[in-house]
């Protein structure tokens, strides 16, 4: 196996674009050390990002976020700044794994390893995310959901790496919340994970939202039928239950030693119409 | 393949090797630097039990590799006692038994340091949670909680 760390995103794509064989991307590694150790993967190449100044920043940018590839989830977590606007996507990252993985996971990593249970790509999906693509053709941005194409599967050409995530800029009270359940309190992989985002207007109504189901389906799926319920609406009992039914409704996710189809379906529902309710909270909304 | 020359700092002390490119840092430490306080667990991420810090950042030593830890700061259970005079936590953890078989040790002391130094006054929530991705098999985990409490209290008496 080669090792390469350039110090340049243009290197990077070089290399990449170059490499004879099997080439793996390495940011935080918590996916492709363990897939290599396991045998999963054997590379030719493993092209380490971290060296790469811009893909280790967190910058604002035309009123939104700016996440380099090779920026660690615990790194998010400390950016006060970060949190303040989207939260929600921040309490995602946070839940992936234990305090050492923190230390090391990207989301960036978490979008191409395509995992369905993936714990940020709901939040980010809400959050209308684009992914900013590298490659030999030059950079280009699209939504992060279309990104995954099944588990372990993603749309990305060769050559091409996710060089940043861009979080939009955010109107006036608007507030976004993920949530997931899993059968212990820390260390597991989501049953079900939603991520809802949504902005309220002045009189406290909805006005646009946004809501992602994770491990109910081969990818993290949109439910714009759950943000048509809410819209429209100050988001109460009524409007949230009609969103709680279009999860669960949308969902279509397999048995597994996790949870069962059954129980899969039900629990889309309940965590949907608790993220919209702390969704709601953080955009200012009564209770 | 030839090897890969890294320039690191382990403990304080600038330190030299060479490692197979996929070779890990767990690997590096203890095969080649002779440093076998850093234990192979999982092997995964899942059990702690080769936790180390790098640029004062607590990671899995066998989730990372040799080569990335060039002009790297990497701290690990060996530097934790200054020669005989063994570090609080280390104290506490032998004054409540908080443990037994001792595999996954060093890898609790290091990662209990780490949570003093980013939060000298950590609940017993926060010591839980940081100290999740730390499997322990024998003790149940109340007296690892306990010595990390004391130490805590000692440590902040002392400052």
């Amino acid at each position: 196996m080669n090792y390469q760390a350039p110090t340049s995103l243009d290197a990077a794509v070089d290399i990449l674009a170059g490499a004879k064989g099997d080439c793996r991307i390495l940011a935080g590694g918590t996916d492709l050390l363990v897939r290599m150790h396991s045998d999963m993967a054997e590379p030719d190449t493993v092209l380490d990002i971290k060296r790469i100044d811009s893909l280790r920043a967190i910058s604002q940018e035309d009123g939104g976020w700016r996440i380099g590839a090779a920026v660690s989830a615990a790194e998010m977590g400390e950016n006060a700044d970060l949190v303040a606007d989207w939260p929600g996507v921040v309490e995602a990252a946070n839940l992936i794994g234990s305090t050492q993985i923190q230390g090391r996971c990207t989301i960036a990593g978490n979008l191409c390893n395509a995992s369905p249970a993936a714990d940020s790509v709901p939040a980010l999906v809400a959050a209308e995310a684009k992914a900013r693509i590298a490659g030999p053709d030059g950079i280009r941005d699209i939504p992060v959901e279309d990104v995954p194409e099944g588990p372990g599967k993603t749309s990305l050409k060769p050559g091409e790496l996710v060089a940043s995530i861009f979080l939009p800029s955010r109107p006036e009270r608007s507030g976004d919340a993920y949530l997931r359940f899993i059968p212990r309190t820390e260390m597991d992989i989501a049953v079900v994970g939603c991520g809802v985002s949504l902005t309220l207007d002045a009189s406290g109504n909805c006005v646009a939202a946004r809501v992602a189901l994770g491990a109910v389906a081969p990818t993290v799926i949109v439910v714009p039928e759950a943000a048509e319920a809410l819209v429209g609406t100050s988001v109460d009992e009524d409007a949230l239950t009609k969103m709680a039914a279009a999860c669960s409704e949308a969902a279509k996710p397999i048995d597994d030693k996790r949870g069962t189809a059954e129980y899969r379906v039900h629990m889309a529902g309940v965590l949907a119409r608790r993220a919209a309710v702390i969704a709601k909270k953080r955009a200012g909304g009564a209770a | 393949m030839s090897m890969i020359h890294v320039t690191t700092t382990i403990n304080g002390v600038a330190q030299e090797y060479l490692c197979e490119a996929d070779e890990t840092l767990l690997d590096v430490l203890r095969d080649r630097l002779g440093m076998t306080g850093s234990k192979e667990g999982c092997g995964t991420g899942d059990c702690g039990a080769c936790s180390v810090t790098v640029d004062d950042r607590l990671v899995c030593s066998c989730l990372m590799l040799g080569a990335e830890a060039e002009g790297r700061k990497v701290e690990t259970i060996e530097g934790m006692a200054e020669g005989e005079t063994l570090h609080p936590l280390q104290r506490k953890f032998i004054e409540h038994a908080a443990l037994q078989c001792g595999i996954c040790t060093p890898g609790i002391l290091v990662a209990a340091k780490s949570l003093l130094e980013h939060n000298p006054n950590p609940t017993e929530e926060e010591a839980r949670y940081w100290l999740a991705g730390n499997l322990c098999r024998c003790t149940g985990y109340d007296k690892i909680i306990r010595a990390v409490m004391a130490a805590a209290e000692e440590m902040r008496e002392a400052s």
